[in-house]
């Protein structure tokens, strides 16, 4: 954690094994390696950061953006039917998440936004703790240590600071993981991701601030966060950034890995803008029809993500009646498997309302706790104790 | 035993905790070469190093919400608020973060950090520098809140509260810095009285007066003038403004029968308005009178040549006890 040197080459760090001798730093278009009809762009700075990615590799990234999509319209389902009280979608947003996520290594640590489903899936999360915290059993879904990821932030922008601060941890430790914080364009606006950019770069911490320009922070456009392009705002932090097709997922592996390499390395923090787009609503409580044109959305649509992998794979001969149908199996699996561990959920016990408040005994919330107690204990059932009118 | 400021007992203190546990880390504003604004960090970075002992850029939340992380990370971050009314930037952090991780991931991550706020007015200070803003965070579920009124306290508490699980906020009242008093180095923090356990000052049996922080030495003050009046006043120390130990007030009271609960912040919705209505709730029968708040007024912390009307001293203090007494003062003869 001891200061790091303020003045450090931005870009100058990316030498060593494993990556090209003079990696990309901020370039001013968009970093695309496949267009939206599916063709391999090559690209010199960015494929060699790709040369592990063999056909295989290709059909399992595919497969990987079919299940969360599938997992994202399941539990939209699910809140439709009244399972669930609310859920974020991702839709549009597969390659993102996909693509940074199936670059992180086990050790490294993940503080997301509530939208990052398709992260947490690729970090191994159990189907059922996915809709948990959207069910309201639980105020959140997993042990952040089991998958080594926090779990989901409401408060938009805070987890920048977290990922930070871990970040010094995993500096003092001397350490070679790195943390990886996610977050959308309406982040960009707090200040706690401002405040986040100037402690990772004056303690040049091995953090990626990975932000999905998904253009709506609910209904507020980006060109009301931003009148330039967010990547450039890193550079005034002095953090390199990098700006990528948020829907093409060998750009945001690629650009992924560039910026753990660096952390790894000791070269701090960078600033990925994946650049994409939210193609459903905020949540499944927004109505997005009230705030933005159609036709963008469908400019947006012909950029998807899934179905450009999928004409990727269709070029090279490799998208088979066999391969879609094992996709198909495969989301299908998962999200019945996601939709029974839903439904099936116990409910929690009433006395579980004052559990964790505190990890030492506390003589306040002890005393309310023996008094609810009792009061449930009046009733036959203690389910009786809350009337209709009290549970709502 | 040792003769020390109170700054020095609390310098102390984290010493130690830094020695004892290799996962303590200091980070703060200015609390590095220069030693914290009121030097309570003084020589730490240069014993312990940059990396033990960190000062930060000037940015509350930041400073607060990587401790967050450190604490994800196994560490047991100590953060310096350089003055309480700079503790606002960071209340997002604080209430949102610190105090629920622990609920959120019921259980799985512990936030034991400490977050120290030199706060209370008395020293002339401009704008900003002297507010009293325990009772916003004694009213958020998931932190403690602590505050100390004697160099033994300090020295002790700060152990205590930094080897603590949960999140402590650590109340410093600055204006006692300079106090000297006793501290025994040698008293082990874990067999010491807990934090959240409150202390009788002085024993009495006609009114109990109950203070926390800058106000205990007034309130000790006014006890002493009270018995040359042949007025016995039980004073208590608080030390934890959350949870509060009632048990030991509600022995008071139901000894005394009178309750004058003081402090420096506002009083409508402070932590006297919280005693005042636990201990009826708790003793109610034992009551002779109803309780009274001796505080600062419901104002902005006023510009320093009219604080110390602000300020509770020992005179408005004995004027509260008149008034929970029956004896004639300021307010006799007024109703309601």
């Amino acid at each position: 954690m001891g200061q790091g040197s303020a003045s450090a080459p931005i870009a100058a760090d990316f030498t060593g094994a494993g990556g090209p001798a003079e990696p990309p730093g901020r370039t001013s278009g968009l970093v695309q390696l496949i267009t939206p009809s599916g063709e391999r762009v090559s690209h010199p700075e960015f494929d060699p950061w790709l040369q592990d990615i063999t056909d295989d590799h290709l059909c399992s990234l595919f497969e990987d953006m079919t299940v969360i999509r599938r997992i994202d319209v399941e539990a939209t389902a699910l809140q439709r039917q009244g399972e669930l009280a609310l859920w974020p979608p991702l839709l549009g947003q597969e390659a993102a998440q996909i693509g940074s996520g199936r670059a992180l290594r086990e050790d490294d640590f993940v503080f997301s936004s509530y939208r990052e489903n398709g992260v947490a899936y690729c970090r191994g999360v159990d189907l059922t703790d996915i809709v948990r915290v959207w069910r309201g059993n639980a105020s959140s879904g997993w042990d952040p240590y089991s998958i080594n990821m926090a779990t989901p932030q409401i408060i938009i922008g805070a987890q920048t600071l977290h990922a930070t601060g871990y970040a010094m941890g995993i500096q003092n430790d001397g350490a070679d993981s790195a943390a990886v914080t996610y977050f959308g364009d309406g982040a960009t606006s707090e200040g706690d991701l401002n405040e986040a950019m100037v402690f990772a770069a004056s303690f040049q911490v091995p953090v990626v601030f990975f932000c999905t320009n998904n253009h709506w922070a609910i209904s507020e456009p980006v060109r009301l966060q931003s009148h330039i392009q967010l990547a450039d705002r890193a550079t005034g932090f002095g953090i390199p950034s990098l700006r990528v097709d948020g829907n093409d997922v060998l750009a945001v592996m690629a650009a992924t890995r560039v910026a753990l390499d660096r952390a790894r390395r000791g070269g701090g923090p960078t600033f990925i803008e994946a650049v994409s787009y939210r193609m459903g609503p905020h949540t499944t409580a927004d109505d997005p029809t009230r705030y933005r044109d159609a036709n963008e959305l469908e400019d947006w649509a012909a950029k998807d993500p899934v179905s450009r992998v999928a004409a990727l794979l269709d070029r090279k001969g490799l998208l088979t009646a066999e391969l879609q149908q094992q996709v198909r199996d495969k989301a299908d699996a998962v999200a019945r498997e996601m939709r029974r561990g839903c439904t099936t959920m116990p409910d929690p016990q009433p006395l579980d309302v004052f559990k964790h408040v505190y990890s030492t005994p506390n003589s306040w919330l002890d005393r309310q706790q023996d008094h609810y107690a009792r009061y449930l204990a009046s009733f036959g059932d203690p389910a009786e104790a809350v009337s209709e009118e009290g549970a709502r | 035993m040792t003769q020390m400021t109170f700054a020095r007992a609390i310098n102390t203190g984290l010493r130690k905790s830094l020695e004892n546990d290799p996962k303590v880390v200091l980070l703060g504003e200015d609390i590095g070469a220069l030693g914290g604004v009121f030097r309570v960090t003084d020589g730490l970075q240069k014993d312990f190093g940059k990396h033990r002992v960190v000062d930060t850029p000037l940015a509350e939340s930041a400073i607060v919400g990587t401790a967050v992380g450190l604490a994800y990370r196994g560490y047991r971050p100590v953060v310096e608020i350089q003055f309480d009314g700079f503790i606002y930037p960071a209340f997002d952090q604080i209430v949102s973060q610190v105090a629920k991780l622990h609920y959120r991931t019921r259980g799985a991550v512990k936030m034991p950090i400490t977050i120290r706020i030199p706060f209370g007015g008395g020293i002339g200070s401009p704008e900003h520098h002297s507010e009293s803003p325990e009772a916003y965070f004694t009213h958020t579920s998931g932190l403690r809140v602590v505050t100390v009124s004697n160099p033994q306290d300090a020295h002790t508490v700060i152990q205590q509260a930094i080897s603590c699980d949960d999140p402590v906020l650590y109340f410093e009242p600055k204006r006692r810095y300079h106090d000297k008093g006793e501290v025994d180095e040698s008293v082990d923090p874990r067999t010491a009285a807990p934090m959240d356990q409150a202390r009788v000052v002085t024993d009495g049996t006609h009114v109990t007066l109950v203070a926390y922080g800058p106000l205990v030495k007034t309130a000790r003050d006014a006890a002493i003038a009270a018995a040359d009046e042949g007025i016995s006043i039980e004073v208590i120390d608080l030390r934890s403004l959350s949870p509060v130990d009632y048990r030991t007030v509600v022995a008071s009271v139901r000894k005394t029968g009178r309750l004058v609960v003081t402090h420096e912040a506002g009083q409508s919705g402070g932590l006297g308005a919280e005693v005042a209505a636990s201990i009826t709730e708790r003793c109610f029968y034992y009551l002779e009178a109803a309780p009274v708040r001796v505080t600062g007024f419901d104002i902005p912390y006023p510009y320093s040549k009219l604080e110390m009307h602000h300020l509770p001293g020992l005179d408005r203090i004995l004027d509260g006890v008149d008034r929970a007494l029956g004896r004639p003062n300021s307010l006799s003869g007024l109703e309601g």
